[in-house]
């Protein structure tokens, strides 16, 4: 037990401090219980699958700044095809279209040899003029049945149904990555790229193959957007600085190679129970969202000025 | 110089190209200019179209006159790119910066409003400067933090300030839309500005730090630059040229919103881009981004001709920064 605490000493830290918000959010608010919780995952939704997307990258060594507007590329086409046809289908085509766009940009970054953070930036506003061509204002409909995928619980009452969904759609695509060649290659090429370059690791691909998933998790959080709203919402949302934070909260290091995505999810909760706290302690939603905008500066600070510490060591 | 004779072609036009990115850049945009006047003749040579005139002044001073507040926008990303930095802050820095001097005129009086602006514009940019230079934060992530932090708190204070209306200072007015000699007002800001900018990239110790640390950050430390101060003052001074660039918007538009300026941050990267800027640091000119500002907004007036929707533009401007960036990596070789 001890020695699985100093092994993920930084996750079991990040579970006992959400542990201790969820308490003071109890405390605040007596009646706060499963429908609140149940509400938080429903809200954390696509702040996880966006985080989950950064986290990949950020752990090969990049990062992606266009995750949200490839989730709001998700979004309005989930939205626009699920108004014409059946559901399984489209979020399919959804799906498939979130990994392409994922594989362009990995595949932009290797071609090009321009830096991640340039080609993702381009990006950012290539994939934004494409969510408008879509669809240009909210509008859209989407299948009855995705919103009752995540709304209510699961079997009994303290365990949301939204839960289950970020739970289950991240290990079934990250667990069979991780155990693989592939995660070894993604984590090999994040700590080292020239070491891993000359151990055989093809670089290359194994960047586009990280991107090409975090493209996959903006699709699954364009989708839940959409499922969230009942529409497709063409201006990208706040996803990008909120999973900046959150992955750094999680102890994935910006530079590559060290963390998974369980730390990276918990900060996600993490941050949502903060906004309900001050929510229930009647702050105004405007000062709220300064605050947090603070709090996530703050964090990318402190972790950027830890990891230089670690370097220079 | 038999060093020299072993570069292919191709890798000495390129360094041509980059060391005079302006020459270039003017044929491209005359050539432009001559596209848009086969798209839609008499548009720049109302001759053509039987009207007097062999070039419209108007034409050329409405194209001088939205080039301006992109073109000090643009400015701002020159500067922070020299040091392998961006400022993505600035849209939102020129926003505040209008809003909260409409807002205050109504009030206070201008001077004080303008002031008011000014400091708040400072303050974003402290914060950032303090972020980059003392904390090491990347500049792409601590702008964006800052601009969304400065969002928030623009909401804030428009709730604060929603009852006392808003007035235009008529000297900003008249600097925006008036026209002397056919020639836009702004100029009479902008001439100065940009030879101002000019002179402090070239002239200066502090452009030459800016170049220093954009080519070598360890060798410019190693040599004795206290690069914290550098970035402190030039984060500052990013921001006070955004919060100027805004209240020119705000005389140009005579209307406030919580989004003024925001939709020329895009535009003012990519004028940079254009303008033989390196987004790695150590090489750039602002008069190449000044020839780009002027380049984007021919591109815009063709595209609104030509009927392009909203989001095609954003994509285009998106790939063209792309574009520009993989080309130069591509003909430099380097990254």
């Amino acid at each position: 037990m001890s020695r699985f605490l100093r092994k993920h000493a930084w996750v079991s830290g990040l579970a006992a401090l959400l542990v201790v918000l969820l308490i003071v959010t109890k405390l605040i608010q007596p009646s706060f219980g499963a429908s609140g919780l149940e509400s938080i995952a429903r809200a954390a939704l696509p702040f996880a699958f966006a985080t989950a997307g950064m986290a990949v990258v950020v752990i090969v060594g990049g990062i992606d700044l266009s995750v949200a507007s490839m989730m709001a590329v998700c979004a309005v086409t989930a939205a626009v095809l699920m108004e014409r046809m059946a559901g399984i289908p489209a979020l399919m085509i959804v799906l498939s279209l979130g990994l392409a766009m994922g594989l362009i940009n990995g595949a932009l970054i290797v071609l090009t040899r321009v830096p991640d953070i340039v080609v993702t930036l381009a990006m950012l506003f290539v994939w934004e003029g494409a969510a408008l061509l879509i669809l240009e204002s909210p509008g859209g409909a989407t299948a009855d049945w995705l919103e009752h995928a995540i709304r209510g619980s699961f079997v009994f009452d303290g365990l949301p149904k939204a839960l289950l969904v970020i739970a289950l759609g991240i290990a079934i695509i990250w667990l069979p990555i991780r155990r693989t060649k592939l995660g070894l290659s993604i984590y090999a090429t994040g700590s080292d790229e020239r070491a891993a370059f000359r151990s055989g690791v093809a670089v290359g691909r194994t960047k586009i193959a990280a991107y090409a998933v975090c493209g996959l998790f903006c699709a699954m959080g364009g989708l839940s957007l959409a499922a969230l709203t009942g529409i497709g919402e063409p201006v990208p949302g706040p996803y990008l600085m909120a999973s900046v934070a959150a992955v750094v909260l999680g102890g994935v290091v910006l530079g590559g190679g060290k963390g998974g995505l369980l730390g990276p999810i918990i900060a996600v909760f993490i941050l949502r129970i903060i906004r309900t706290i001050l929510t229930l302690l009647a702050v105004d939603p405007n000062v709220t969202t300064i605050i947090e905008g603070t709090i996530m500066v703050a964090v990318v600070m402190l972790g950027t000025a830890a990891s230089l510490r670690g370097a220079r060591r | 110089m038999s060093a020299q004779n072993t570069d292919t072609p191709l890798t000495r036009f390129g360094r041509y190209l980059r060391d005079n990115p302006i020459i270039p850049l003017l044929v491209f945009l005359f050539l432009m200019i001559a596209l848009l006047e086969v798209l839609r003749p008499g548009i720049v040579m109302p001759i053509r179209a039987g009207r007097d005139g062999l070039i419209s002044s108007f034409w050329v001073g409405n194209l001088i006159k939205f080039a301006i507040p992109l073109a000090m926008l643009a400015a701002c990303q020159v500067l922070t790119m020299l040091t392998a930095g961006i400022d993505l802050s600035v849209g939102v820095v020129a926003t505040v910066s209008a809003f909260v001097c409409a807002t205050l005129s109504a009030v206070w009086g201008v001077a004080p409003a303008v002031f008011v602006a000014l400091a708040a514009a400072l303050a974003v940019g402290v914060v950032n400067g303090i972020g980059v230079g003392l904390v090491r934060v990347h500049p792409l992530i601590m702008t964006l933090g800052t601009g969304l932090i400065a969002t928030g708190c623009l909401q804030v204070y428009q709730r604060l300030v929603i009852n006392a209306g808003t007035h235009i200072p008529e000297f900003l007015a008249w600097l925006g839309t008036g026209r002397t000699a056919g020639m836009p007002n702004g100029l009479i800001v902008f001439v100065p500005f940009a030879l101002f900018i000019l002179w402090l990239m070239r002239y200066t110790g502090f452009g030459r730090l800016l170049f220093a640390l954009g080519s070598n950050e360890h060798a410019a430390k190693l040599s004795g630059v206290r690069a914290w101060q550098v970035y402190l003052a030039l984060y500052v001074l990013s921001s006070l040229i955004a919060a100027l660039a805004g209240l020119l918007y705000l005389g140009m538009i005579r209307q406030t919103s919580l989004s003024l300026a925001n939709p020329l941050l895009l535009p003012s990267v990519a004028a940079a881009v254009i303008g033989g800027t390196s987004i790695f640091g150590g090489r750039g000119s602002y008069a190449g981004a000044i020839v780009g500002a002027l380049i984007l907004r021919v591109l815009d007036t063709m595209l609104t001709l030509l009927q392009m929707p909203e989001g095609a533009r954003t994509a285009l401007f998106g790939l063209i920064i792309l574009a520009v960036t993989a080309l130069y990596v591509r003909i430099t070789g380097t990254r």
